[in-house]
């Protein structure tokens, strides 16, 4: 196992007050694995990919929980082993290509950069490795693109250099968040081919988090359903599209447009996500469930397994 | 680290449309054309001070004292009968280095502790920031006198002092910046292929700071100047017989009255120095603007 995340807990000090953004969240990523971690916006996906980059605000506090990558308690690392790590052994992508590009430097140094951080090279030598991952990520004139300022990309091409950036240290595991969200639909598909290429060609296990849950099974061989800062749902990706079981699920793939339980209209979940400053007691889900029992609101529910790798935390399928 | 000049990526701003935009901004402010044309002719009169000078500007000759302009002497001579004019002209030399020290000095200083300042926030922020309050809650001229007195006069003491009160804007002026850009995404994105602060620092937020903190600085040249011939006119700064504007100045109060042109003239050069700067940097101020704002 390459990464184990247990029972992590993330709140942030807020001046209204504390906020659990990642309430007891646990997972695992195998060696070569993709892992999907879906969930709406504010469901702690990201805060969970920042806290296991070490790279959360002053104002987040790691409330408990243990990130055990290779063996080592990332959370009980010093800051100068992280500083190794990042981008050697774990990588990140930001949502935005181009704000994860520095507007007044030209995009082959930033890349650079990873090589510099980790390596002792030449900026020569380093420039090389910089225009073989550019090759590699499928850049027209690599060298025109080295000495390009980020304004003079398009957004394709942008996350093209985000993606070589976090993979130019072949590293171990990338997290990936939302890296398409904010690319057009046919770019989107080609990025999201160049992704699958390149995380096969260099063995790199990947969380991928995504509010979309098509998308997700596109990539993913396994899927993680956050809600409001918990995991409700884990399974295999065909397993959980062929035999989904928590309510919640239920309904992200009801949502999808074209999709099989969907009738002529598009099918839309009540209610919205809950205030994490003042959760409701028990299952953070039963205000919006379709199957509330008496038991919901009074209890939380632990994530059992019901069979074949199959995760979930509900009160329909035991206690 | 980058190169700080390469002649290849001049040569290709030349012939972009961002410096042919730049012009076009240029020639719609003739505020900006004045400024340009001050600051230029302000070097090269420095530069071509010996040529430009008909007479050593020490060299006093009691016959000829305190006459007033003429063909041979355009500005007059003084009260020991040196010519005003090569003085003028050799003293543009001594204000254009303490200016340029000057600012060179306290924007390295003064960048240093605001990046690492903002950068870094909590109690490093707070000691360093309560610092540069102590020397804020001076009057500038006010301080800068207490410690060109201290140090006693001299061409090296008087930028010492301005250099000691100046570096504080600088680090506020770095600390504002380092707060904003170290929010930026691609300021994570750096942390996460393993960046070090120090390498952030100095490879991404420096680079985003530097055009605002350059605007600044030209703004500065023109204070400095004046602050300098201030320093100079009460004493405090560099001394006689140099021909430093300020000195000049002081020295032709006795005769204001009756020999305007000792203290007029270098007075002017004052003005002018000081003007032609500071429309330089509100002029790169709006160009920068306008930009923003594309």
């Amino acid at each position: 196992m390459l990464l184990d995340v247990r029972d992590l807990k993330v709140r942030f000090h807020t001046l209204r007050g504390i906020v659990r953004a990642v309430d007891g969240v646990s997972f695992s990523v195998n060696y070569g694995e993709v892992l999907g971690l879906v969930g709406e916006t504010g469901s702690g996906k990201t805060v969970t990919g920042l806290t296991i980059m070490r790279l959360l605000d002053e104002n987040a506090e790691i409330a408990g929980g243990e990130v055990i990558f290779e063996g080592k308690d990332l959370l009980k690392l010093p800051m100068s082993e992280i500083l190794k790590i990042r981008g050697r052994d774990i990588s990140m992508i930001f949502q935005e290509p181009k704000a994860a590009l520095n507007p007044v430097i030209q995009v082959g140094d930033q890349v650079a950069e990873a090589f510099l951080a980790h390596e002792s090279m030449s900026k020569e030598e380093a420039r090389e490795r910089v225009l073989d991952m550019f090759r590699k990520v499928g850049l027209p004139d690599p060298e025109r693109i080295y000495r390009s300022y980020p304004h003079e990309l398009s957004g394709g091409m942008a996350q093209r250099i985000v993606i070589s950036m976090a993979l130019a240290l072949r590293p171990k595991l990338m997290i990936a968040d939302e890296p398409t969200s904010a690319l057009d639909v046919t770019i989107q598909a080609q990025i999201m081919n160049l992704f699958r290429e390149l995380i096969r060609e260099f063995n790199t296990s990947v969380i991928y988090i995504t509010h979309d849950l098509a998308l997700a099974a596109e990539i993913s061989d396994r899927i993680a359903v956050m809600y409001a800062g918990r995991i409700v749902e884990v399974a295999r990706t065909e397993e959980l599209f062929e035999n989904p079981l928590h309510p919640y699920t239920v309904g992200l793939l009801r949502s999808i447009p074209g999709s099989k339980s969907s009738g002529s209209r598009l099918f839309s979940m009540e209610g919205e996500i809950p205030s994490l400053l003042n959760p409701p007691p028990g299952c953070l889900f039963h205000p919006r469930c379709p199957k509330r029992m008496d038991i919901c609101d009074k209890e939380v529910p632990n994530l059992l397994n019901v069979g074949n790798d199959h995760l979930v935390s509900c009160f329909l399928y035991g206690r | 680290m980058r190169e700080v000049i390469d002649l290849f990526k001049i040569n290709e701003y030349f012939r972009s449309e961002d410096f042919k935009f730049t012009m076009i901004l240029i020639r719609r402010s003739p505020l900006t054309i004045l400024g340009i044309s001050i600051t230029l002719l302000l070097i090269m009169i420095a530069l071509l001070a010996p040529i430009i000078a008909t007479e050593d500007p020490t060299k006093t000759d009691m016959s000829k004292r305190l006459l007033p302009p003429s063909m041979e002497h355009p500005f007059g001579t003084d009260q020991l009968g040196r010519d005003i004019f090569s003085r003028v002209i050799w003293g543009s030399r001594i204000s254009l280095f303490i200016a340029v020290a000057v600012v060179a000095i306290s924007l390295t200083i003064g960048t240093l502790i605001g990046l690492v300042s903002g950068y870094f926030g909590g109690k490093i922020d707070e000691i360093l920031m309560r610092i540069t309050d102590m020397f804020m809650a001076f009057p500038r001229l006010i301080l800068a006198l207490a410690v060109a007195a201290a140090l006693g006069p001299g061409l090296f003491n008087t930028m010492m002092a301005i250099a000691f009160v100046d570096w504080v804007f600088y680090a506020r002026l770095a600390r504002a910046m380092a707060l904003q850009i170290r929010e930026e995404t691609y300021i994570e994105a750096a942390r996460a292929v393993g960046a070090s602060d120090i390498r952030i620092i100095v490879g991404h937020v420096l680079p985003m700071a530097i055009p605002t903190l350059v605007v600044r600085a030209t703004l500065d040249m023109g204070g400095t100047i004046l602050t300098a011939a201030a320093l100079g006119f009460l004493g405090l700064g560099v001394q006689p017989p140099t021909p430093e504007w300020g000195v000049m100045v002081s020295e032709g109060r006795r005769f204001i009255t009756e020999q305007w042109w000792v203290s007029t003239f270098p007075g002017f050069a004052i003005l002018l120095a000081t003007m032609g700067f500071n429309l330089l940097g509100d002029g790169i101020n709006d160009i920068l603007n306008v930009r923003a704002r594309r």
